[in-house]
């Protein structure tokens, strides 16, 4: 948690007339694990989406190690390389099998050869337990698999920050560990991430900082630790008792 | 009926339709993924100009159009596409051009079918595309075109049906395709019924497994999500 590797100053956007960001102010230290929370519709996906320009933001400055996020074009393609993104609905490249979904971004972004990438890529679907199914296309595994699958494709592109938005919150409860799993070993690997998600168990084990927006704001931000024993704004504590008695 | 085969090379016709419907959709398919390209992006000028293409193409009956490239390209303008010292000259000329007009119209359609095609390519497939850091280019070379071909077969079958009958139009500039011969055979003949029924069954063997072929195909080369 030395120099900042991303930062967020004064960031505000609008849809139509809901003001989704609200002047975010926010850095990410190198290494640094951050978890997102909040109610839905309070612009954390909005938020993890901006970060690499998935979404446009109106005013304010998004930095990436020292780099001002670019317009659309090649230099905008080139820090997305380094912006590792796992989405909720996995969006694995469903008309190329799973080792070739890993392998396209080093060949064609990276322009590594294809055996090298090859090989790389199989040792990250080992790392992510999927190894098994190199050959098989996205629709024959399942969701938990798909979204490991979905992680090794990031990590291929050796990202220096990877960004999660909402990993978990489309998958059958029983294959939810399995990726969190996956999650937890890359903050122990001292991966910087950005994850939006509802997993609080997540959070409390890998996370070195909760972010808690509402309404487009950050409302409140502390370790996980103090956020989930004593937070100090009423949006939080009343989303926690919310999520919590159950 | 054997008369007129025997008397009449009906064989020759069609492979002249053939020949036709093969390069016409070659050309079609190529113009056709451009305007597509040009129609999904991200500059106005190119969605502009596709969009202009398609509607003015599209709504343009074939005959004009092969018209038009025959008397005002060809004779007009007096741009030629083949060897003016060769003694097939004017029926290359009347064939090439004839390949163009087709191939110029029937890409309105190819067009319109691929867009369809890439309708149903989820927006997601794009970001995570972006995400990892292909450009504009590779992500469209990559992974959009790729899937939305899959998810167009069945509609561009319908088209390539269309254009191997639609061949049927060259015989108004001179090609000696498959209804250029009927047409001379029933000037000529008395069994007009005959001469009716061998063409529409040569028609139907043409286009008939080609349909069969692109359901196939779809089916075997879907995108399964």
């Amino acid at each position: 948690m030395t120099e900042p590797l991303v930062v967020l100053k004064d960031v505000n956007k609008h849809f139509g007339d809901l003001h989704v960001l609200k002047d975010i102010d926010m850095e990410i230290g190198k290494g640094e694990v951050v978890v997102v929370i909040g109610p839905s519709g309070s612009g954390k996906s909005t938020l993890c989406r901006a970060i690499n320009r998935l979404e446009t933001i109106e005013s304010g400055t998004i930095t990436i190690d020292g780099k001002t996020l670019p317009e659309e074009g090649k230099a905008l393609a080139q820090l997305r390389a380094d912006v590792g993104m796992v989405f909720q609905s996995f969006n694995l490249f469903a008309h190329k099998t799973i080792l070739d979904n890993i392998t396209l971004g080093p060949i064609k972004v990276r322009k590594q050869k294809k055996d090298e990438a090859e090989k790389r890529g199989m040792e990250l679907l080992e790392r992510v337990g999927v190894a098994q199914q190199a050959q098989k296309y996205p629709a024959q595994l399942s969701g938990g698999q798909q979204q490991r699958v979905a992680i090794a494709r990031s990590l291929a592109m050796n990202p220096k920050v990877m960004l999660f938005d909402e990993p978990t919150s489309a998958l059958d409860p029983e294959m939810i560990n399995e990726v969190l799993d996956v999650m937890v070993g890359l903050a122990r690997d001292g991966m910087t991430m950005i994850v939006v998600t509802h997993e609080m168990g997540f959070a409390r084990k890998a996370a070195n900082r909760v972010v808690f927006m509402a309404d487009g704001q950050i409302v409140e931000q502390n370790t996980p630790e103090e956020f989930f024993t004593n937070p100090t704004s009423a949006r939080a504590q009343d989303f926690l008792a919310k999520i919590l008695t159950h | 009926m054997g008369e007129i085969l025997r008397n009449y090379d009906v064989l020759d016709a069609f492979w002249m339709t053939i020949y036709l419907a093969f390069f016409s959709a070659i050309g079609a398919l190529v113009i056709g993924t451009i305007l597509a390209v040009m129609r999904v992006s991200p500059v106005g000028v190119l969605r502009w100009a596709g969009t202009t293409y398609v509607n003015i193409v599209r709504n343009t009956p074939l005959t004009l159009i092969l018209v038009f490239c025959s008397l005002g390209i060809l004779y007009i303008l007096q741009v030629s596409l083949a060897d003016e010292q060769s003694a097939t000259s004017i029926r290359d000329n009347n064939i090439r051009w004839a390949i163009v007009g087709l191939a110029v119209y029937h890409a309105a359609f190819v067009c319109e079918a691929l867009r369809s095609g890439v309708n149903t390519v989820p927006l997601g497939q794009a970001e995570a595309a972006r995400s990892i850091g292909l450009t504009f280019a590779q992500s469209l070379t990559q992974v959009i075109m790729p899937q939305a071909f899959r998810g167009a077969i069945a509609p561009l079958g319908s088209v390539l049906i269309a254009l191997i009958k639609n061949t049927t139009v060259a015989s108004i500039i001179g090609v000696a395709e498959a209804s250029g011969l009927m047409k001379e055979i029933m000037e000529n003949e008395t069994a007009s019924l005959g001469v009716f029924l061998i063409f529409a069954v040569g028609f139907v063997i043409l286009t008939l497994p080609t349909g069969l072929l692109f359901t196939w195909m779809s089916q075997r080369l879907a995108v399964k999500r």
